[in-house]
């Protein structure tokens, strides 16, 4: 299939881990798809939606929408923003039927990157190769908002040398929860302080999930605790780039 | 600081209550799970529970008046109450006509919510509280932690030397059989000794006027029959049509509190002592309270009085299992507790408990009647926004990114300082300590971003 699919790099994976968003193109391209970076997009104003900033979240939705609606389907790195788009941006016009409209076409056009190259372009990556175990964290917004469960295990399970072994309460917030972690310090550190440890204990060499701001919380703890397991979104290794640096390790 | 920040702090520096809520709620969650993987399309039932409650609050003064009439057709007198003040008043008015000296309590979160215990004691009566967990509450002299277990803060260990201290003969043996039965010793006379029985409701039933209570010790059975008055305190919500709509919500309740399919004591009470009936009280008082939940439903939180208050939203949140109950401040905690909280005690005292929450959605996922209380919660954000009670540094931070992203080749070059300035404190490949971001760094480290952001290096290469 050959579709022009516009990418939304979200805001995260903009500043702090550029690898993902050109992991995303290259997974993509591979499943047939050309790829195009909207150049209007900065963030889809989720911090403003869960902080009750209504207006801004309003404003920062009409540019995303604006800058999302004339491509085929919308690809994102991330469930959390994926969920943004497709769930919440209906719901912020709900006094406004011409802006509700668009936000719902972009809203029914809008993926995560690996629910669209699994579901929708039924791909697999081939010949990709990594001899490494290897555990799965499911972001609760991709998981809850999006189902994103099955599809980014096929995809990993394609990977040549890859072992996936069970995470314990895989489905358990690690507590990034976005300005929640800075909000409540305190109790973002006592959830996470549990996850790190649930990962230490499979004895994995690799963590893997679909969102980089969990994976950043999980992953700091981890370095600050000395841990060893390093951490990468799932499709940097889908698209064949498992083997650069992980997070918080220089190129 | 606010008083929400030091009870967290106070609670996640306390060892034994993180021990004392996973124990509970760990085993709660684990026996849910086998209960619904047992249950036929659970996922049903709970559209259908929702179904059901969304139906009565839509027709909640038709129910309501329907109950009345089926109560005191059945001989109990129905009471209204708008207040919590006004509910307790009738209370105590009744139990003084009754010239009652003693009552026995059966566990009610909506009489923790009126602030019933306290009327009691003000008005000069006595007051057990017959359910385990509320006598140990009550010994300990502190709120309730849990809705459904209310000394769930308190270990077994704990327990034992509370009632040590406590109880007039206490337990010898220290297992939770003697410990059992030190706590019948101490209750069982002052059950059938009370003047009046005090109970709340998990349903009133519009079309028989029964009250139905459920309870695992028989507690209820035993403060409400042999006393000369039964008095009920039951918040409005708390109306289901008719028998089977109540067997639903049973079947609903039971699984999602404690994962068993049935509670050990089921009870219907429908009117006072008949002719010819030998036990029951002489007469049964039904005070219906509103309390704001009217006003809920106008504003906004009317999928919040589907709630059947099982527990389960705070027993699956992670929030909750590190901080327990008390943190939260109000008479609910968890998730229920922080969309409830504002609407009965103010949002502005109580704007920390929308926000304390990670939006993970595992709340709604379990809840029975599907309540979106991530949603809810969202709710309350936007108002506390609206009405100015966010802090300043919150409003001006995400005015300056919203402004910058709402422009995006300005943004672009923001983003570009704040890579500069992050990678010139990250030495390596991360960052221990960041200015402006030490909520994170405090407890974790900072990947340090890459030299050029996507769309930079992105623009690049389209150029090549």
């Amino acid at each position: 299939m050959t579709a022009n699919v516009a990418l939304f790099v979200t805001c995260l994976v903009d500043i702090m881990r550029p690898r993902i968003g050109f992991a995303a193109i290259r997974a993509l391209e591979a499943a047939g798809c050309t790829v195009v970076v909207p150049q209007g997009q900065t963030c889809c104003g989720q911090p403003a939606l869960n902080s009750g900033d209504r207006s801004h979240a309003v404003a920062l939705a009409k540019q995303t929408i604006e800058a999302l609606e004339p491509y085929e389907a919308v690809v994102v790195p991330s469930g959390s923003c994926a969920g943004t788009i497709r769930c919440h941006y209906p719901e912020l016009f709900d006094d406004d039927a011409a802006w509700r409209a668009r936000a719902q076409a972009v809203a029914a056009k809008t993926f995560e990157v690996m629910a669209y190259l699994d579901e929708v372009c039924g791909w697999k990556p081939e010949g990709v190769i990594l001899p490494a175990t290897a555990i799965y964290h499911d972001s609760c917004s991709g998981l809850r908002e999006l189902g994103i469960k099955a599809q980014p295990r096929r995809l990993l399970k394609a990977i040549d040398g890859l072992s996936m072994t069970p995470l314990p309460g895989a489905e358990t917030c690690c507590g990034f929860g976005g300005t929640f972690c800075v909000k409540y310090p305190a109790i973002s550190n006592a959830i996470v302080s549990e996850k790190a440890d649930a990962i230490d204990t499979t004895g994995a060499d690799l963590l893997l999930a679909g969102d980089l701001g969990c994976l950043m919380n999980m992953a700091g703890k981890l370095h600050r605790k000395g841990s060893k397991v390093r951490a990468y979104h799932a499709i940097e290794l889908i698209a064949g780039m498992g083997d650069g640096p992980a997070i918080g390790e220089e190129a | 600081m606010s008083g929400f920040t030091d009870r967290v702090d106070a609670a996640l520096a306390d060892p034994i209550l993180k021990i004392a809520v996973e124990r509970t709620a760990g085993t709660a969650e684990a026996k849910r799970a086998i209960a619904i993987d047992a249950f036929p399309d659970f996922e049903a039932a709970r559209t259908r529970a929702a179904a059901i409650k969304d139906h009565v609050i839509a027709h909640l003064g038709a129910y309501l008046e329907q109950f009345e009439a089926s109560a005191i057709a059945s001989g109990a007198q129905v009471h209204w109450a708008q207040t919590a003040d006004e509910a307790c008043r009738i209370v105590i008015d009744i139990c003084k006509a009754a010239g009652a000296r003693t009552v026995a309590r059966s566990k009610s979160m909506l009489g923790e919510e009126i602030g019933l215990p306290h009327a009691l004691e003000e008005a000069g009566i006595v007051r057990v509280e017959t359910d385990l967990a509320e006598h140990i509450i009550q010994l300990a002299d502190e709120r309730p932690s849990h809705i459904i277990w209310p000394a769930m803060h308190k270990t077994r260990e704990q327990v034992s030397a509370l009632f040590r201290a406590k109880h007039a003969n206490p337990h010898e043996e220290e297992t939770i059989a003697a410990m059992a039965q030190s706590a019948r010793r101490e209750l069982r006379g002052a059950m059938l000794g009370a003047d009046v029985g005090i109970s709340g409701a998990n349903f009133l039933i519009a079309d028989s006027g029964a009250v139905c209570t459920v309870t695992n010790e028989g507690n209820a059975e035993l403060s409400l029959v042999p006393p000369r008055v039964h008095i009920v305190t039951a918040g409005i919500e708390k109306i289901v049509p008719s028998m089977p709509h109540a067997i639903h919500m049973l079947r609903m309740l039971a699984r999602s509190a404690t994962g068993a399919a049935l509670t050990q004591y089921t009870t219907f009470y429908t009117g006072p002592k008949r002719v010819g009936d030998r036990d029951g009280p002489e007469q049964m008082h039904i005070v219906l309270v509103d309390n704001g939940r009217t006003k809920m439903r106008e504003e906004g939180l009317a999928e919040m009085l589907r709630c059947i208050r099982c527990g389960a939203c705070m027993n699956h949140c992670v929030v909750f299992r590190q901080i327990g109950g008390h943190a939260y401040g109000g008479t609910y905690p968890g998730p229920m507790g922080a969309v409830l909280t504002p609407a009965l005690d103010g949002l502005a005292p109580n704007r920390d408990l929308a926000h304390a929450c990670t939006l993970n959605g595992k709340c709604q996922e379990v809840c029975p009647v599907k309540i979106p209380l991530p949603t809810l919660l969202k709710g309350w954000r936007e108002k506390s926004w609206h009405e100015g009670l966010e802090p300043t540094s919150m409003r001006w931070g995400l005015g300056v990114w919203a402004w910058f992203a709402r422009r995006p080749a300005l943004y672009r070059l923001g983003t570009a300082l704040a890579i500069r300035a992050m990678r010139l404190i990250g030495r390596t490949g991360w960052i221990a300590s960041l200015p402006l971001a030490s909520g994170w760094t405090k407890h974790r480290d900072l990947p340090k971003p890459a030299a050029r952001s996507f769309m930079a290096q992105y623009q690049q290469e389209q150029r090549k």
